[in-house]
C-alpha cells in the first residue's frame, strides 16, 4: 500500500490541528502585524504596520514586569511546585497503606476535576479578605493579612500548585510502579539509603516521565488565564499581570487586537522555547 | 485484504466526519427572526423586563417575525467587549442592541451602526425625546445612529442616620472640597469604624472609578480631560493633580475604603448592599441609578433607604460657579449596520422604547428620563422620591469624550488613582506617568498643557 493511503486516517485529526490550532496560531502572527482594532475607525479598515505592535512592546514599561511574573509563575507554581509536590506525594504513596495511599489520591485530584473556573472562585473565596484561610489564621491568633491584595502572586502560584499537583501526581505514580522492583532491591542489597536510591536508582529511571511532565505542565501553566483573572485581574498595580492577562487586557479591554495579539506571539514564542527544550532533554540518550 | 477495509472504511468515516460540519443552514423559508442583544446582570433586570414585554407587542403586531432575546450576562466591560466581538462579523452581529453612549462615536466610525436618520424622520415620537439626550445618539458625520433609553447623573448619597451622629446639620450640603474633609473628619472622630466619605480609585472599578470619583474631582478644578474644540488631550494640568492629592488625602487619612477594599472589583456591592443601609458608610458618590439597588425588586432591598439617605451635588474644588458637577452617560438601541431587516428592527427599536415601556424601564432602573412625556408623568415621579434631586443636576453634568482613544485613556487615569491611593507613586509621578502615558497613545501633537 502506497505511504499516503496509510496516512489517510490520521486525516481528519491533521485538517483539524490545522484549522483549531494552526489556523488562529497564524491568524494572531498575522493580527500582530496590524493595528486591528474592536472599535474606531482601525476596526473597520485595519492596515499593515509591520513590526510597530513589537516595537511598542519592547518599550512598553508593563512587559519585563509582565515577562518577569510569567516566569516567576511558571517556574514557582509548576516546575518548582506542581512538580516537586506530585513527586513527593507519588513516592510516599508508594510506602503508604492502601486505605491512606487512596485517600490521598482522592484529595488532591478532586482540585483538578473541578473546571478551572470553579477552581478559581473557590481560590479566590479561599484567599479573600474575610475567606477561609484568613479565618483558620485568626483562629489560631496569628494576623489577617490580605492577600489577594498584599501577596497576588504567592496566593495566584499556591492555587496552581493547589490545582495542579494532582496531573504531576498521576505521572509520577504511573512512572514510579514501572520502576522494576528487583534493582531497587538490589541497590538496597548494596546498601544504599534512601535518598541514594532516589537519586540515582529512581530518578534516572523515570527521567522521561520528568521531562515530559515538565513540558506539559510548563505549557499548561504558560496559559493559565482563568484563575489569575478571577482571583486578582492582573492586580494590584499590575503585580500579577502575567503575560496572558497582558495580552487579554489589550486585545479586549482596551480593544487593541493587533497589540493584544502581538503579546500572545511572544507568548506563543517562549512556549514553543520550552517545548523544544524539553524535547531536546527527552531525546537525548542516558549519559 | 482485511488491511484494505480497514483503509477504506476509515476513509469513508474520515469524509463522514469532515462533512458532518458542513451540514446545511437553516432553510430559507422559515419565519423571520430579529436577534437582540442586551445585558443582564443579577442585579439588572430592568432592561430584560422591557425586552420581554417588548417582544410580545412586537410579535403580536408581526405576524411570522421571531424576536431572538440574547441577553448577555456581564458586566459593563465584558458586555462592550463581548458585544464589539459579535459586531465584528455579519453573521454574528445582531440586529438591534444595548450600546453604552460613550461607545457610539467609535462604533459608527467601526461602521457597526446604521444611519437612523431616514427612519427617525418618519416615527412622531422622535420630537418627544429630549434635545441634549438625542446628542448621545449622534456619530461623528452628524448623523443619528442610537436612540437614548435613558440617562444618569452623578451625586452623593449620604446617610442621614450616620452624619446626624456626627452632629452634621442636615440636609447636607458641601459647597467645596473642604466641607467634604471636615465632615468626613467629624464622622470619623465620632465614630472611627464607620467609612465616612467612599470615593472610588484604582483599575478594579473600571470606569467607576473615573466616572463616580475622579471626574467630579477634575471637572470641579475647573480642568477638562479632554479640549473638544482643539481635539486634543489635556496633560499637565494643576487640576488632575489636585484631584489626584484629594484621593490621597480621603484613603491616607483613612476616610475612604482601604486601599485593599477600593481595589475589589465587587466593592460597589459592599457599598449599596451592606456599608449604607447598615449605616457603616457616611457617603460615596454614586449616580442616579442607585435607589433601583434599594427598591422593591433591587438586588439590596432596604425600604429604609427613602428616609435614611439623602442625596448633594458634589461641590466644586472652591465652591467655584456652577457650584456643582456631575457626570453623565446613560446607554442607547442602536441597529447592526449589517442587519437583513433594517425596518424591522427599526419598528422593534420604536416598540421598545415607546412610551408605556421606556416609562416602566425608567422607573425600574431609576434611570432619568429622555422622554419629555415620561419625565412629565405622575407615576415616574412618584416612584423614585430622589429623581427630582438627581434630574436636576443634568444642568452641571458633563459627558466622556467618546473618542477611540478613550478607554485607554480612562484605564491611564485609574492607574494613576490606583498608584496614589496605595502610595506606589507620589502624586507627581503618578501625574506625569499619565502624562507619559497619554502622550504614547495618542501621540504629542493630540496632547495640550494647560
Amino acid at each position: 500500500m502506497r505511504p499516503w493511503v496509510r496516512l489517510l486516517p490520521v486525516a481528519p485529526a491533521v485538517v483539524l490541528l490545522l484549522v483549531f490550532l494552526a489556523g488562529p496560531v497564524l491568524w494572531a502572527f498575522q493580527a500582530s502585524l496590524t493595528n486591528a482594532s474592536l472599535t474606531g475607525r482601525n476596526a473597520r479598515s485595519p492596515v499593515w504596520v509591520g513590526l510597530e505592535n513589537y516595537g511598542r512592546l519592547l518599550s512598553d514599561p508593563v512587559l519585563p514586569l509582565s515577562l518577569a511574573l510569567t516566569v516567576l509563575f511558571v517556574g514557582g507554581s509548576a516546575v518548582l511546585g506542581q512538580n516537586l509536590l506530585g513527586l513527593a506525594i507519588a513516592l510516599l504513596m508508594t510506602r503508604a497503606r492502601r486505605s491512606v495511599s487512596a485517600a490521598v489520591g482522592t484529595a488532591v485530584v478532586a482540585a483538578w476535576v473541578l473546571p478551572e473556573i470553579v477552581a478559581a472562585f473557590a481560590a479566590y473565596a479561599y484567599f479573600s479578605r474575610d475567606g477561609t484561610l484568613n479565618q483558620l489564621l485568626g483562629g489560631i491568633g496569628l494576623g489577617r493579612p490580605d492577600w489577594l491584595y498584599s501577596f497576588p502572586m504567592v496566593a495566584i502560584m499556591l492555587a496552581n500548585v493547589w490545582r495542579g499537583t494532582a496531573f504531576s501526581m498521576l505521572v509520577y505514580r504511573a512512572a514510579l510502579n514501572d520502576v522494576p522492583s528487583e534493582v531497587t532491591e538490589a541497590a538496597v542489597m548494596d546498601g544504599a539509603g534512601g535518598w541514594q536510591r532516589l537519586a540515582f536508582i529512581t530518578l534516572p529511571m523515570i527521567r522521561g516521565s520528568i521531562a515530559t511532565n515538565l513540558m506539559l505542565i510548563t505549557l499548561q501553566t504558560l496559559a493559565v488565564f482563568t484563575l489569575i483573572w478571577v482571583m486578582t485581574a492582573g492586580g494590584p498595580s499590575n503585580a500579577s499581570t502575567t503575560l496572558p492577562v497582558l495580552a487579554y487586557q489589550e486585545a479586549f479591554k482596551f480593544g487593541d487586537i493587533g497589540y493584544g495579539t502581538a503579546v500572545a506571539s511572544v507568548l506563543i514564542l517562549i512556549g514553543v522555547v520550552f517545548g523544544a527544550a524539553y524535547v531536546r532533554l527527552l531525546r537525548d540518550p542516558r549519559p | 485484504m482485511r488491511r484494505r477495509a480497514l483503509t477504506i472504511t476509515s476513509l469513508i468515516a474520515s469524509v463522514a466526519f469532515a462533512l458532518a460540519g458542513c451540514s446545511p443552514g437553516a432553510p430559507s423559508d422559515e419565519p423571520k427572526t430579529l436577534k437582540v442583544v442586551y445585558q443582564k446582570t443579577d442585579s439588572f433586570t430592568a432592561l430584560d423586563t422591557m425586552f420581554k414585554s417588548a417582544k410580545q407587542e412586537f410579535e403580536a403586531a408581526h405576524q411570522g417575525v421571531t424576536v431572538d432575546l440574547q441577553p448577555v450576562q456581564a458586566n459593563d466591560d465584558d458586555y462592550g467587549t463581548k458585544l464589539a466581538l459579535a459586531l465584528r462579523s455579519p453573521s454574528t452581529s445582531p440586529d438591534v442592541f444595548y450600546e453604552d453612549t460613550f461607545k457610539v462615536r467609535s462604533d459608527v466610525d467601526a461602521g457597526y451602526l446604521l444611519n437612523l436618520d431616514s427612519h427617525l424622520k418618519e416615527w412622531k415620537d422622535w420630537d418627544t425625546f429630549d434635545d441634549g439626550a438625542k446628542a448621545a445618539g449622534l456619530g461623528d458625520d452628524g448623523g443619528t445612529y442610537a436612540v437614548p433609553v435613558g440617562t444618569d447623573t452623578r451625586a452623593i448619597w449620604y446617610n442621614k442616620k450616620v452624619l446626624a451622629a456626627a452632629g452634621v446639620s442636615l440636609p447636607w450640603q458641601p459647597h467645596t472640597w473642604q466641607d467634604i474633609l471636615d465632615t468626613a473628619r467629624k464622622i470619623k472622630a465620632s465614630n472611627p469604624s464607620i467609612v465616612p466619605f467612599n470615593l472610588y480609585a484604582g483599575k478594579a472599578t473600571g470606569e467607576g472609578t473615573v466616572m463616580q470619583s475622579f471626574y467630579e474631582l477634575l471637572y470641579g478644578t475647573g480642568s477638562e480631560l479632554y479640549d473638544a474644540d482643539a481635539k486634543k488631550w489635556v496633560v499637565g494640568s494643576a487640576g488632575f493633580k489636585d484631584s489626584l492629592s484629594f484621593l490621597k488625602t480621603l484613603y491616607e487619612e483613612k476616610l475612604s475604603v482601604s486601599p485593599a477594599e477600593a481595589l475589589d472589583a465587587n466593592v460597589w456591592k459592599k457599598v449599596f448592599g451592606e456599608w449604607l443601609p447598615q449605616a457603616k458608610m457616611g457617603a460615596t458618590v454614586e449616580g442616579s441609578y442607585s435607589p433601583s439597588f434599594w427598591q422593591k425588586g433591587g438586588s439590596y432591598e432596604w425600604p429604609g433607604y427613602v428616609d435614611d439617605m439623602g442625596v448633594a451635588a458634589f461641590p466644586t474644588q472652591k465652591g467655584q460657579a456652577p457650584g456643582g458637577v456631575s457626570m453623565s452617560g446613560g446607554w442607547t438601541l442602536a441597529v447592526g449596520a449589517s442587519t437583513k431587516a433594517p425596518d424591522l428592527a427599526f419598528d422593534f427599536l420604536t416598540t421598545a422604547l415607546n412610551q408605556k415601556n421606556s416609562l416602566a424601564f425608567n422607573i425600574a432602573s431609576s434611570q432619568i428620563a429622555v422622554r419629555k412625556d415620561v419625565a412629565a408623568d405622575a407615576g415616574y415621579q412618584a416612584a423614585n422620591p430622589f429623581v427630582k434631586d438627581v434630574s436636576k443636576l443634568v444642568s452641571v453634568t458633563h459627558y466622556r469624550p467618546a473618542t477611540s482613544d478613550y478607554p485607554r485613556i480612562s484605564a491611564a487615569v485609574q492607574e494613576a488613582t490606583e498608584a496614589v491611593i496605595t502610595g506606589t507613586q507620589s502624586v507627581e509621578q503618578a501625574a506625569a506617568g499619565y502624562d507619559a502615558a497619554v502622550k504614547g497613545l495618542v501621540g504629542d501633537d493630540k496632547t495640550v498643557r494647560k
